[in-house]
């Protein structure tokens, strides 16, 4: 029998070293980014008078600290006004809540699409060139076309609000890497195992049930993670294009009006959109934690 | 380990009325290749009594392998008839009257050896305490009992290859197609598993239709070894093996008897010799 412990420990050791080895890549980037400022022209780079290098000067690269710092301060100068941490929080919670409504959507259409297209060959050439054709829509010329389709949906006592569309384009975006992983999942048993379950007369439910689902498993938690880190994205950008009030793409627009004045209050919007991005990446990670006999490699 | 046929889920009269276990007439596969057909076999004959062991031998290339996997319905014959206990091999397969043993293990790596046996049972809805008692029948015979819980990639290759024969046995089929199962052991456990084999074949009056590259394994095991030469792969002879045996299966000292030797020879000489060459048989028994 494997030793119980030794699974244990593989099972957070790992999860534990790479968290610490983000905070320290975080910590590194603000060395660098506050090294630049240090040692950077004030003035930029130019280079045959293109500018290749940003200006080293506190208005277009304002200190880490000063960032911080802005964050802890009230957002505005009217009384009663959150600090910029706590706007930001809550602007941030409101996109994560409706980005993860839009990874779930996209998940389950991504991972039907990819079943259709791995059970019957002819869906899979007909299908596919639309799936990857669909990325190639810009996303801002998307957006004003859904929220119109929505204001015309009312289905008895469902009525459809804005961030139902933030949440459908983010799908539309988290969709894709779910259906292209996962047919490469689905598809990836070897012609010997294929053969096995054949030879035993195993029904297409249960050969997908008991081999292609779990031989999937190392191709869609990778497909996952993506799926999450552009559905995040796809919400900011749809919140942006949509102009719906309360998530954080709103705050950056919000933000960066005031950077002339107040250069680091931008800079809290943009890192509280890239912690969101790995918060929901690490959301799915926590789902893979349990998977790790499916992970390791083929053998035999 | 002495578990009576009757616990498959086949009862034993449904093969009993058929005579055969596999019957091939004029079986013939041509593979159209994109470099044009390749006839892997060519006007094949063959007939396996139920309960008897047939080796297939050949150099390599000469359609083994083809032939087995149209048995086992992995394949379909481009001409001539074949059925698998009286019925086609589709029928039979969907049956399940057939256990397989692939050239390579071809173990699930995220099951538990315990779990890779199983999964026959699994797919055939087998109760969970009727799997573990027959599991560990077999993790016992293969002498894996100590390593049930351990996965594919934490064995060698042969332990691999005896987990994969385990899961062949699992349902202890009316029918074995074994490709080169004991190709990746080494010499003592290869000896142990073809006594094995050579008993639990006995009990359970399995036919067994084995391919190997081993004459000597050949002769051990079959009581007809199927000779067979390549482009177009066919049937050179067949040599029937008459070793003396004993109701328990063929013991250790066999291999050492004359007769055993003999046979040796005979398939030797099949499997080197073209016609002429054939009529001097019996000249040089050594
Ligand atoms: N799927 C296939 N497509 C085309 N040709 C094939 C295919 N499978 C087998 N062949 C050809 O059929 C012939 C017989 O192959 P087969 O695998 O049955 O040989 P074998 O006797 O099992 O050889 P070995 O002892 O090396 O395993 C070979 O010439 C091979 O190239
Ligand atoms: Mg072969």
């Amino acid at each position: 029998m494997t030793p119980a412990p030794e699974r244990v420990r593989r099972g957070w050791v790992r999860p534990l070293r790479r968290l610490a080895v983000g905070v320290l890549a975080g910590l590194a980037a603000a060395a660098i980014w506050e090294l630049y400022t240090l040692l950077g022209p004030d003035a930029g780079g130019h280079l045959f008078g293109a500018s290749l290098l940003p200006r080293a000067e506190a208005r277009s690269m304002p200190h880490v600290w000063d960032v911080v710092a802005r964050m802890l301060a009230p957002e505005s100068s009217a009384t009663g006004a959150p600090s910029v941490a706590v706007a930001m929080l809550q602007a941030c919670w409101f996109t994560l809540r409706v980005a993860l409504a839009g990874w779930l959507a996209g998940v389950v259409a991504g991972f039907g699409l990819a079943i259709g297209m791995q059970r019957f060959r002819l869906a899979e050439s007909a299908v596919f060139p639309w799936v990857v054709l669909s990325q190639t829509v810009p996303l801002i010329a998307l957006a004003p076309l859904v929220v119109g389709w929505g204001g015309k949906i009312q289905v008895g006592d469902l009525v459809w609000e804005r961030w139902m569309s933030v949440a459908l384009i983010a799908s539309y975006l988290a969709f894709f890497p779910v259906a292209v992983g996962a047919l490469r999942g689905l598809q990836s048993p070897e012609q010997a195992h294929v053969e096995l379950f054949r030879a035993q007369a195993a029904s297409p439910w249960r050969t997908f049930r008991s081999l292609r689902l779990p031989a999937s498993v190392p191709y869609v938690i990778p497909a996952l993670r993506l799926a999450a880190a552009t559905a995040v994205v796809g919400a900011i950008v749809a919140e942006v294009s949509t102009g719906t009030k309360g998530g954080i793409g709103r705050l950056i627009i919000a933000y960066a009006q005031a950077a002339s004045g107040d250069p680091a209050k931008p800079w809290a919007a943009i890192v509280g959109a890239a912690l969101l991005g790995l918060v929901a990446a690490g959301l799915v990670s926590l789902l893979s934690l349990g998977l790790g006999r499916y992970r390791h490699s083929e053998v035999s | 380990m002495s578990t009576p046929v009757s616990t498959t889920g086949l009862p034993p009269a449904a093969f009993a009325l058929a005579a055969h276990a596999v019957e091939a007439t004029g079986v013939g596969k041509v593979f159209t290749t994109r470099a044009g057909a390749v006839t892997a076999l060519e006007d094949v004959h063959l007939t396996i009594g139920a309960g008897e062991f047939v080796a297939l031998i050949g150099p390599s290339g000469c359609g083994k392998s083809t032939l087995l996997r149209l048995i086992a319905d992995l394949d379909t014959p481009t001409s001539g008839e074949l059925t698998v206990f009286g019925r086609s091999p589709r029928a039979a397969r969907e049956a399940q009257d057939y256990g397989i043993a692939f050239q390579q293990a071809g173990l699930l790596p995220w099951r538990s050896v315990r779990a890779n046996i199983e999964l026959p049972l699994e797919l055939h809805g087998v109760g969970r305490s009727g799997r573990t008692v027959r599991s560990t029948e077999l993790l016992e015979l293969v002498g894996l009992t100590e390593f049930a819980g351990h996965f594919p990639h934490q064995l060698s290759g042969g332990m691999q290859q005896r987990v994969a024969i385990a899961r062949s046995l699992a349902e202890q089929p009316s029918l074995l197609l074994m490709d080169e199962p004991f190709g990746a052991l080494d010499e003592m456990t290869r000896e142990r598993m073809q006594t094995e084999l050579v008993r639990i074949c006995a009990e359970s009056r399995a036919a067994v239709v084995f391919v190997t590259h081993s004459i000597p394994e050949a002769v051990f095991l079959a009581d007809r070894v199927v000779v067979m030469s390549p482009r177009p792969g066919r049937i050179a002879e067949v040599v029937p093996i008459t070793l003396t045996r004993d109701a328990a299966g063929r013991d250790e000292d066999l291999r050492e008897d004359a007769t055993f030797f003999a046979a040796v020879t005979r398939v030797r000489e099949a499997l080197h010799g073209d016609g002429h060459v054939r009529a001097a048989r019996g000249v040089d028994v050594r």
